[in-house]
């Protein structure tokens, strides 16, 4: 009996959580008229809402400028993020106690402090409408370079030393003996900015005016809100579901490592 | 690199310089530059003109900063209980023995990975007066219509709703890791003490998932006052300014009408707040457990 409501919660849960997704895949395939029916299956399939998304916005120019702006987010990221988690954990320099308080003081800065200043330094070195606006301020970030660092931490001194002796050098220590023992946390570190960058629409919306620069969720969202999309419900719903493609795929491929990595975040604070 | 050199410059120095340069442009930078944006009038295009205090007394007399303040205050009320109640709800559900525990705990995390944008588009059609899905089914069960998102008094409770639906999926994993963290000599000591499951839940687990909670709190402290493209897309702050946020007068001032200075200024503000509330809270773990 007992055992009956725990299995009952848990699906209506899912349900509360699956059905939205679902109304939302099947509506697009609806003509407009009949998406407020309260029956899931179309009556009359369609693809219109799909033809009427192409045809007024270049959707699949923001697909490839969100590929292009978070493949070279989520490397750099990586990429910097490990090296200077590398010279923040082992390496003994003067002045490193002081940039790693540094780097935890930048986390506890809200972002509302620096996103007007921000707008204005790349109006200043005129990376508006350009990608390089978007990349380039997102290039490295300090949880990353914290969660590379602590990481690093766990990993044998005598493993650095044998390596040192040898002649490697710090770079050559950091990507053939450091970066193999530590594949969870760049998984972490992937993912986290991949999603984050793919999501991201507020810094998008500020930088990019130009349409044919702008990112999937920017385009998308200003579909939805600028009228574009002539309140043809369907058509917004399909843009929608296009931006959510990817990130679901992904997830649902890897999803140990993606629930893992965002529960992450909630250490941040 | 010849040895001398070597002894100058060491290699840590060398390979955090890249993040030395980025930390100097995209943090220092717009912090001290901030600081004199607040002082202020700039629109951008014509020169800065220095304006004293008046950003901050304006900040004080701005009957819509204040509104926003109070939409975000909203927002959260209903948002926080609601959130850690039913992550808890389902936390400790899915901690019992039982089948298909994975299929459960991916699909409550599925909003949470989706983009705002989508979970946002979507919600404006269920919420939507008279065609929306849920207005239809709370008619069939006899509830009538609810104006989600046309009424000024349900606009915002409509979006912390929504809210709730996107996040609840990561604080149920986070609950879940608590549970597993409480040792369960605890259980065993009340069980023998004769404790019913009441006050097992309120004497043992709450008071051993207060770290979760505010680790939800203060998530949801910044979420509330990073609140964007919900009203962005949905409502453009309305009706009559009540879904506002934080984040979206910021912008509108910035970019709508070229108040550098005064967005600015709200921003110090909004962060000032922020800050205080995450600094309180953690004060009140560290008292708890220290």
């Amino acid at each position: 009996m007992k055992k009956s409501a725990l299995y009952i919660s848990l699906i209506v849960g899912a349900i509360i959580f699956a059905y939205p997704f679902i109304w939302m895949i099947f509506s697009t395939f609806k003509p407009d008229g009949e998406i407020g029916s309260i029956q899931l299956l179309p009556e009359l399939w369609t693809l219109e809402n799909y033809q009427s998304v192409f045809d007024r916005i270049p959707i699949e120019k923001g697909f490839l400028n969100s590929i292009i702006v978070t493949a070279f987010v989520t490397v750099s990221v990586t990429l910097f993020g490990s090296i200077t988690g590398y010279a923040l954990s082992r390496l003994r320099w003067k002045g490193r106690d002081f940039l790693f308080s540094l780097c935890l003081f930048t986390m506890m800065v809200p972002f509302q402090i620096t996103l007007i200043p921000t707008y204005i330094l790349i109006v200043k070195m005129g990376l508006t409408d350009n990608l390089a606006g978007l990349i380039i301020p997102t290039m490295v970030t300090a949880f990353s370079i914290l969660l590379f660092r602590q990481s690093f931490l766990t990993i044998p001194q005598d493993l650095v030393d044998a390596a040192r002796l040898d002649g490697c050098s710090e770079l050559g220590i950091l990507f053939r003996i450091i970066m193999p023992l530590s594949k969870p946390v760049v998984v972490t570190v992937a993912i986290l900015t991949f999603v984050a960058n793919w999501n991201e629409v507020l810094w998008p919306l500020i930088v990019i005016r130009e349409q044919g620069l702008m990112t999937m969720p920017q385009m998308v969202a200003l579909f939805a809100v600028g009228g574009g999309a002539d309140s043809s419900i369907g058509a917004q719903l399909a843009s929608a579901l296009l931006l959510a493609v990817p990130v679901v795929l992904a997830y649902l491929i890897f999803q140990k490592h993606f629930i893992k990595s965002m529960a992450s975040t909630g250490l941040k604070s | 690199m010849n040895v001398k050199l070597r002894k100058i410059v060491k290699p840590g120095f060398l390979l955090s310089t890249p993040y030395i340069l980025h930390l100097s442009l995209f943090f220092v930078y717009p912090v001290v530059f901030s600081l004199i944006l607040v002082f202020n009038r700039w629109d951008v295009v014509t020169p800065m003109e220095f304006v004293g205090f008046k950003n901050f007394i304006r900040v004080f007399s701005d009957e819509v900063f204040l509104q926003s303040l109070i939409n975000t205050g909203i927002f959260l009320v209903l948002h926080i209980p609601l959130q850690i109640a039913l992550a808890l709800f389902f936390a400790v559900q899915l901690n019992k023995k039982i089948v298909a525990r994975g299929f459960f705990r991916t699909l409550y995390f599925l909003p949470v990975v989706v983009s705002g944008v989508v979970v946002t588009i979507l919600f404006q059609q269920l919420f939507s007066y008279d065609t929306g899905l849920i207005n239809q089914l709370l008619n069939k069960v006899n509830i009538g219509q609810i104006p989600w998102l046309v009424s000024e008094n349900w606009a915002m409770p409509s979006i912390a709703l929504m809210a709730t639906w996107k996040n609840v999926g990561l604080y149920v994993i986070l609950f879940m890791s608590g549970l597993q963290s409480i040792p369960t000599d605890l259980y065993e000591a009340a069980d023998l003490d004769g404790a019913n499951a009441f006050n097992k839940f309120f004497r043992i687990t709450l008071p051993m998932l207060n770290p979760t909670v505010v680790t939800v709190i203060v998530l949801s402290v910044i979420g509330g006052f990073s609140l964007f493209i919900e009203p962005y897309v949905m409502t453009g702050g309305g009706p009559m300014n009540s879904t506002l946020s934080a984040v979206l007068y910021i912008y509108n001032q910035a970019f709508s009408f070229g108040h550098m200075g005064y967005a600015a200024t709200m921003g110090l503000f909004f962060a000032a707040i922020i800050f205080t509330v995450v600094t309180v809270q953690r004060k009140f773990v560290e008292a708890d457990y220290y």
